[in-house]
């Protein structure tokens, strides 16, 4: 077999040089620039060294922080409610009905939509004027129509009811492959000792399917992280920054002002906080995960 | 009565799938004044004139055919390149060839912002902002994790022994690939290439930093940044937006099969 072994280089090899090239490279590249402050638009000030202050800047920036705490929020509140909708769909395709295929095709729709097709979508029914959702809260009566893309205290929670639109989809997949997993047998089993519906769903359906679960739920925490398309098209970051999320702000330093070096302090905060998060999480609902089938 | 509420929880599901998105739909067809009628017009009157203006004013077409290149480029090269990688990764057994698949993964969590700015400087370097092969580079590495993921997964559910007998009747490893394998896995192939073309097709991100001459920009460029000076061009917004998502709602309603079978084996054996 090692002699074989040396075709497989070659085979390797495009993949790895595109994967080096465009991805290794830059993230090492953004931890090397955040040292440095450059501007883009003042190409003549070069790449100057600076050590550790874009770190201390970031520390003290009011606007980083409310960034950060905005982000933490969005992820903190649209990624459980999509797994529980995503389940709660994910149950009902479990079942078997006839035209299943077909509502496993329609509850697809919003996830092939495009995510600025969806956001221009929401913006246009959270229209002040006469967007539909003014419309279902408050009939005809136009002048007590709400501005939610204008309003600090609504803007956020906008752009949540958007991702949970678009994304709860692919909750609700992984959550049904989970459920398929689940032998028949136990159901008969539980049936014939008499269970019902809801002592079969708290006592086989739940504990089997907790690790597609937190599959679910840590691939949303690392998209939602990655929030961008809806803030860009929505709110671009405002009103008065409450929808600033973390990669907008990075996006907006690095390449609406030109500051790459700050913007790259930005990116590397960005990086650490998702690693931080998938860490969290693995040590959290992992080990318990795996402590509890390890018992069993 | 549980066949009633199961039955009201498949209406409630379409209705939130589809809704919203019908309601932008209907927006295209109506006339101004339609659009901001209060109480809204639930049947429009059917008028073309967004889809005109749509491409004889804003280029939908030109924004089209910049999609189609993208995209079409991106998923044929990405899945020829992940292709001969899941068949290295599936068949040798490298002491590094899990290591690389996680650091793949790896890559395939990480915020975009992340590499952003060192992937602008380095396409701006070698002169490849505002061009097909700028962002077609960039759309590679992102989807090849995804697709040497899903293709390994698939890869190694292939019996080995058909293109054992292959290699003892004379074929070189290429050969094997190319001839039996690649045949063999086709299916598998085609669902890496659907899901591939609909993430490149739907980028955003790279393709504002990246394309900033409306000559070269994809759709989602020219909708995102879709011009309105007093009021915003709502139908024609619409009329764009619906021609942009119809040929990924086609594909997802008629390979939703595979789209699903590529997505778990993407994450869930992942």
């Amino acid at each position: 077999m090692k002699a074989s072994n040396e075709p497989a280089l070659g085979f390797l090899l495009p993949s790895v040089v595109f994967v080096f090239v465009f991805s290794l490279y830059p993230i090492i590249e953004s931890f090397r620039l955040s040292f440095y402050r450059m501007i883009l638009t003042l190409p003549w000030l070069g790449e100057r060294f600076v050590a550790w202050e874009n770190y201390a800047d970031l520390m003290t920036d009011p606007v980083a922080l409310k960034s950060l705490t905005t982000s933490v929020i969005f992820v903190a509140i649209t990624t459980p409610v999509e797994v529980i909708l995503g389940t709660a769909v994910a149950l009902v395709l479990n079942e078997s009905f006839r035209g299943r295929g077909w509502l496993r095709a329609i509850v697809l729709v919003p996830w092939a939509v495009p995510t600025v097709v969806s956001s221009q979508m929401w913006r246009f029914i959270f229209n002040d004027r006469y967007g539909l959702f003014n419309f279902l809260l408050f009939g005809d009566a136009v002048h007590r129509y709400w501005a939610p893309l204008a309003e600090p205290g609504l803007a956020l929670m906008s752009i949540m009811v958007a991702d949970v639109w678009k994304t709860s989809s692919f909750a609700a997949l992984i959550v049904l492959a989970g459920l398929q997993g689940i032998p028949k047998e136990l159901y008969e089993a539980a049936s014939i000792d008499g269970a019902g519906a809801w002592q079969k769903f708290r006592h086989i359906t739940l504990p089997l399917l907790k690790p597609a679960l937190f599959l679910a739920l840590l691939f949303r925490t690392i998209d939602a992280l990655k929030v961008f398309d809806l803030v860009f098209v929505m709110t671009q970051g405002g009103p008065a920054d409450t929808t600033n999320v973390l990669q907008f702000y990075g996006y907006k330093k690095s390449f609406a002002e030109g500051m790459i070096g700050y913007g790259s302090t930005i990116a590397v905060a960005v990086f650490l906080v998702s690693l931080l998060l998938s860490i969290v999480y693995i040590r959290l609902l992992g080990t318990r995960l795996l402590g509890k089938e390890g018992g069993a | 009565m549980k066949k009633v509420s199961f039955l009201g929880a498949i209406v409630a599901i379409v209705a939130f799938s589809l809704l919203p998105f019908l309601w932008f739909v209907l927006t295209s067809w109506k006339s101004a004044n339609e659009i901001s009628a209060i109480p809204p017009v639930l049947v429009p009157s059917f008028h073309w004139d967004h889809y005109r203006a749509a491409v004889e004013q804003h280029g939908l077409l030109r924004y089209i055919g910049n999609s189609a290149v993208v995209a079409g480029a991106t998923t044929a090269v990405s899945v020829g390149i992940a292709a001969l990688a899941a068949y290295a990764l599936a068949r040798f057994n490298f002491r590094w060839g899990r290591a690389y698949l996680m650091l793949l993964l790896a890559f395939s969590m990480f915020p975009q912002i992340a590499i952003a700015g060192p992937v602008w400087r380095l396409l701006s370097s070698l002169g490849w902002l505002n061009s097909y092969h700028g962002i077609v580079a960039a759309y590679i590495s992102l989807s090849l994790p995804f697709a040497i993921w899903v293709l390994t997964t698939f890869f190694k559910e292939l019996p080995h022994d058909i293109e054992e007998a292959a290699l003892i009747d004379g074929c070189t490893r290429w050969q094997a690939l190319r001839l039996v394998v690649l045949p063999l896995t086709a299916p598998g192939l085609f669902t890496a290439a659907i899901l591939v073309f609909i993430h490149a097709w739907n980028e955003f991100f790279f393709a504002l930093i990246i394309l900033t001459y409306p000559a070269v920009q994809t759709l989602p460029v020219g909708i995102a940044l879709f011009p309105g000076e007093y009021t915003m061009p709502w139908g024609e917004i619409a009329a764009a937006s619906t021609i942009a998502t119809l040929p990924l709602v086609a594909l997802t309603l008629i390979f939703q099969r595979r789209i699903v079978q590529g997505l778990s084996a993407g994450a869930v054996k992942g």
